[in-house]
C-alpha cells in the first residue's frame, strides 16, 4: 500500500474550490475528500506550526474539516473564497487548542533554514510557489507589523496578551495588525513584475 | 462602543480576540456592512499566512479518519465514488490497451484530422476573445494575456521553444485555491491558447512544462506567472 496521497480524479480537476464546497453541502463524501486533497496539507502545516504537536495538529485539522462538512450549506461564495472559509475553521480550532493547552511560545519566527529544509521533493510545486510568494510579501512589512501578525496568527496570542508581552497599548497592537494585514493584502495583489519566473528548460 | 468594534476587524481575522470581544464583534458584524466588507478582505490576507507555513505531509491515515467521521455524522451521505478511488494511471493503461486493439494506424489518422480541426477551432476562439469589445490585455515578458469582460481568456506567447519529446506545456488558472488545468499546448513562434477556465479579476495564470497528456496539478515550477489584475 503506497503512502503517497491519491491524485485528484479527473472528475473534480476542473471544479473550482467553491463548486467543490457546494458538493460537500450535498453530503458528497468524495467532494470532502477532494477538499482535503486540495487543502489538507496547508491545513496540517499551519496547525502544526501553531501547536507544535502532531496529535494536536491532527485534531485541529480533523475538527476544521468536520466544521466545514457541517456548515457547507451556509457557505457564501460572495463573502469569502472557499480556501479562506475552510482554513479559518482549522486556524480557529488550532488557536483554541493552543490557548487551552497553553503551549504558546514566542520563539516562532523560524529562520529561513527551517523553512527550506522542509521543502522536500514531494512538496508540490504550487505550495512551494505560494509559500515563497507570501514569505516574500511578509519580509517587506515593517518589523513591528510582521511581528504582530506572526505572534497573533502562528502564536495564538490575543491582542491584549500581545499588548502586555510587547509592553504597548492595545491600540498600538490593533493598528499594527490593521496596517500589517492591509499592506500584506496589497503586496499579494501586486503583479509579480520583474520577479516573474524565467524558463529553466533542460532539453 | 460601536466605533471601537470597527477597530477589531484585523484582530478578529487573525483569531486574536479574547472570547468576549469576539462575541461582541460577531454581534456587531451582523449589522455592519462596512465591517463585513472589510473582514472579507482582511480574512483573505490573514489566511495567506497559512500558506507561508512549512507544509510537511500530514499522517496518511488522517484523510480516511476525517472521511469516516464525516460519514458517521450523517445518514444521507453520498459515498465515495468508485471512479474517485481508481488511480488515474489505471484508467490511462486501459485507454492505451484499447488504442492498440483498435489498430494504431486508424487512431493516428483520425488523430491527425482531429488535431487539425481542433487547431482551427482554437484559432477561432482566440480570435473571438481578442476581438471582443471590452477585453483587457495584460502584457508580460513572454507574451500577453487577453481577458474578456465575461472572464473568457486567451494566452499569447512568443518564441516558445518546443517542450521536448514526451512533454507538453500546460496552462493553469489559480483563483485563491489550487491551480486548475486550463489547456495543453506545444511551442512555436507565436502560440495562441484559449484557456479552458474562466479567468476572474484576482486570478493568476501559470504555465508549466509537464509530461505529455498533462497533469491534474502542476509538478514543475511555472515559467509564466501573470495576474489578470496586473496593469500594463
Amino acid at each position: 500500500m503506497s503512502e503517497t496521497p491519491r491524485r485528484m480524479p479527473r472528475s473534480f480537476a476542473h471544479l473550482s474550490d467553491e463548486a467543490v464546497v457546494a458538493l460537500v453541502a450535498r453530503s458528497d463524501q468524495s467532494a470532502l475528500a477532494e477538499l482535503y486533497d486540495r487543502f489538507g496539507r496547508v491545513a496540517y502545516g499551519v496547525a502544526l506550526r501553531i501547536l507544535r504537536d502532531e496529535k494536536l495538529a491532527e485534531d485541529a485539522v480533523q475538527e476544521g474539516f468536520l466544521t466545514a462538512w457541517r456548515n457547507a450549506d451556509r457557505f457564501m461564495p460572495e463573502r469569502a473564497k472557499a480556501s479562506t472559509w475552510l482554513l479559518t475553521f482549522v486556524h480557529r480550532r488550532a488557536v483554541d487548542l493552543v490557548r487551552r493547552e497553553d503551549r504558546r511560545r514566542a520563539d516562532l519566527l523560524p529562520a529561513d533554514a527551517e523553512l527550506s529544509s522542509t521543502g522536500s521533493a514531494e512538496d508540490d510545486a504550487w505550495l512551494r510557489f505560494e509559500r515563497e510568494r507570501v514569505q516574500a510579501a511578509l519580509k517587506q512589512l515593517p518589523d513591528q507589523q510582521r511581528e504582530a501578525l506572526e505572534l497573533a496568527y502562528y502564536g495564538g496570542f490575543s491582542q491584549s496578551e500581545l499588548a502586555e508581552r510587547l509592553g504597548q497599548p492595545v491600540g498600538t497592537i490593533k493598528s499594527r495588525m490593521f496596517a500589517g494585514l492591509g499592506r500584506l493584502r496589497e503586496l499579494l495583489a501586486d503583479p509579480p513584475g520583474e520577479t516573474a519566473w524565467k524558463p529553466t528548460f533542460t532539453t | 462602543m460601536e466605533a471601537d468594534l470597527h477597530d477589531l476587524t484585523a484582530a478578529y481575522s487573525l483569531d486574536a480576540l479574547d472570547p468576549e470581544d469576539a462575541r461582541a464583534y460577531e454581534a456587531h458584524l451582523a449589522r455592519c456592512d462596512r465591517c463585513r466588507a472589510e473582514l472579507a478582505e482582511l480574512a483573505e490576507a490573514a489566511t495567506a499566512l497559512a500558506f507561508a507555513a512549512p507544509t510537511p505531509a500530514p499522517p496518511p491515515d488522517l484523510r480516511a479518519r476525517i472521511l469516516r467521521e464525516a460519514a458517521r455524522e450523517r445518514s444521507n451521505v453520498v459515498p465515495l465514488r468508485a471512479r474517485w478511488a481508481t488511480p488515474i494511471t489505471a484508467i490511462a493503461a486501459v485507454a492505451a490497451c484499447a488504442a492498440v486493439g483498435l489498430g494504431i494506424w486508424a487512431t493516428t489518422l483520425s488523430g491527425k484530422l482531429d488535431r487539425r480541426e481542433a487547431a482551427l477551432s482554437r484559432q477561432d476562439r482566440v480570435a473571438r476573445i481578442v476581438a471582443s469589445p471590452g477585453s483587457r490585455r495584460v502584457v508580460f515578458p513572454q507574451g500577453s494575456l487577453v481577458v474578456t469582460s465575461a472572464g473568457e481568456a486567451a494566452l499569447l506567447l512568443r518564441n516558445l521553444a518546443q517542450p521536448g519529446s514526451g512533454r507538453t506545456y500546460e496552462a493553469w488558472v489559480a483563483d485563491g485555491g489550487a491551480p486548475r488545468p486550463a489547456g495543453l499546448f506545444k511551442g512555436g513562434d507565436v502560440v495562441a491558447v484559449p484557456l479552458e477556465q474562466p479567468v476572474g479579476k484576482a486570478a493568476t495564470v501559470l504555465v508549466t512544462r509537464e509530461k505529455s497528456g498533462g497533469t491534474n496539478a502542476p509538478t514543475q515550477t511555472p515559467f509564466v506567472v501573470v495576474r489578470s489584475s496586473a496593469q500594463s
